[in-house]
């Protein structure tokens, strides 16, 4: 495992929900991060961020590391769970309330 | 060079030819789409899995010159998942 690829596993496995995406929770950059922020928020779940755009290596490791070709990428309890159409999709049908709950 | 829609929609279709595609330009700038994608294929894969055989036909373009696709995929008559 690369160097990267190492930081994005400890990121991961060390925080039950953590997103990947571009800016930062307060100031997202991009319309897809700052929806997936806005649904998390709304969920009032803990969560961390990881900025891709301070870091270029793990912005490429992250694509490779969950074969995902996009950002925002959120990860809980270990397991991807997908990027911010998925949230949404989940969002909206209950599915994410219940993984975060049974995380909390 | 951008993608049109109709790339977009051949790139799936010859990848998933039981597919049935429907593209729209959210934006009218060539650049922001959203798919939906409905292909017996799906069946028995979870909504990652769905997404990476879509992403997969659009053979690397998704994240580079194809910046903005908010996709959606469903089995026939089925939930997504």
């Amino acid at each position: 495992m690369s160097e990267a690829k190492e930081r994005i596993d400890a990121l991961v496995q060390g925080n039950d929900v953590v997103l990947f995406m571009k800016g930062s929770a307060l100031f997202p950059q991009c319309g897809f991060s700052s929806r997936a922020v806005a649904i998390l928020d709304h969920l009032e779940v803990p969560y961390e961020t990881v900025d891709v755009l301070q870091d270029q290596e793990i912005r490429q490791s992250i694509k490779e590391y969950s074969d995902w070709p996009t950002i925002p990428q959120l990860y809980v309890k270990g397991e991807f769970v997908g990027g911010s159409d998925i949230m949404m999709e989940m969002f909206e049908s209950g599915e994410l309330q219940q993984l975060l709950k049974a995380e909390a | 060079m951008p993608m049109t829609a109709k790339d977009i929609e051949d790139m799936i279709r010859t990848a998933i030819p039981d597919a049935e595609v429907e593209i729209r330009d959210l934006a009218g700038d060539g650049d922001h789409y959203a798919a939906k994608v409905v292909s017996p294929s799906f069946a028995g894969m979870n909504r990652v899995r769905q997404h990476q055989l879509v992403y997969k036909a659009l053979g690397g373009r998704m994240g580079g010159e194809l910046h903005a696709l908010q996709l959606e995929t469903a089995v026939p008559n089925g939930e997504s998942k």
